[in-house]
């Protein structure tokens, strides 16, 4: 196993974080006038990431042969965009609480799934390094 | 810690809320109110919420809420003929408060789920980080 199949957990954790926010504050705003909704694409963003990875964006500087590949942390990909909506409000307001709880529910869910995958990573390297349980 | 900035902004959803909360509340301790003298009747308040922009936030898309002002209704004063109200004026007229209460019920119930909704995002926020920080053990 190479330490780099970390990076793509942790490159979706922190897109997820980001996510987290951004409707956050969409959930947070939903009584500002002239607010606009907004959200990340999770899959662009993460190709975004993972292609800054690839392009050497986010590579640390190596300064002996023995050093490995740094994993991607960064977040240069994550870019915004607005929401689309169903039905604004009269004082320029695009927040729809319902689409922005759900949206936060499933990204929530999806974190948690991330963490999941990475714990089992984790466990399975700690297995390997001891041989037992 | 990317996640914990999530406080930040529900807490600043909330204490608008809040805020919202106390002006509807004495929207409605005050609905009854009447005066001798148009210029001292009690107007209904509303809060006015604006967004916490800067650049950097602008283009993240991370927006706490912030206070802009306290305005108050325009809407016109009843005039009530009531000559045995001691407040009333040499012609025996009071002047009532332009609070509607259906108005305020409506502004209260938004307020207190938009503050709910506040109390979830940190609660679901919090679940995460700890499970973050339990990390691989």
């Amino acid at each position: 196993m190479k330490i780099q199949q970390f990076a793509q957990h942790v490159q979706a954790l922190q897109i997820r974080e980001q996510r987290n926010e951004v409707i956050a504050s969409n959930i947070a705003n939903a009584d500002t006038p002239n607010y606009k909704a907004r959200d990340i694409d999770f899959n662009a963003a993460l190709r975004g990431a993972q292609a800054g990875q690839l392009n050497g964006q986010l590579q640390m500087t190596k300064t002996s042969a023995g050093h490995s590949d740094s994993i991607g942390v960064g977040n240069a990909g994550t870019k915004t965009e607005f929401r689309t909506t169903t039905q604004p409000s009269l004082d320029g307001n695009t927040v729809d609480t319902d689409v922005e709880q759900a949206a936060f529910a499933e990204n929530a869910v999806q974190y948690r799934a991330a963490l999941t995958f990475l714990n089992g990573q984790i466990r399975t390297l700690h297995l390997a390094l001891k041989g037992s349980d | 810690m990317s996640l914990s900035k999530v406080f930040d902004i529900a807490a600043s959803g909330m204490s608008a809320q809040s805020v919202r909360l106390n002006v509807t509340a004495s929207n409605l301790a005050n609905a009854g109110s009447v005066s001798g003298d148009p210029a001292n009747v009690y107007r209904a308040r509303q809060p006015v919420f604006s967004t916490i922009s800067n650049g950097l936030s602008n283009r993240s898309g991370v927006a706490e809420v912030r206070l802009a002002g306290v305005i108050e209704s325009a809407t016109p004063i009843e005039r009530i003929h009531q000559p045995g109200n001691p407040d009333a004026d040499e012609e025996g007229y009071v002047y009532a408060s332009n609070v509607k209460i259906v108005e305020e019920m409506v502004n209260m119930l938004s307020a207190s789920s938009s503050y709910a909704n506040g109390v979830e995002m940190i609660n679901t926020t919090k679940d995460l980080l700890l499970q973050t920080l339990s990390l691989g053990r």
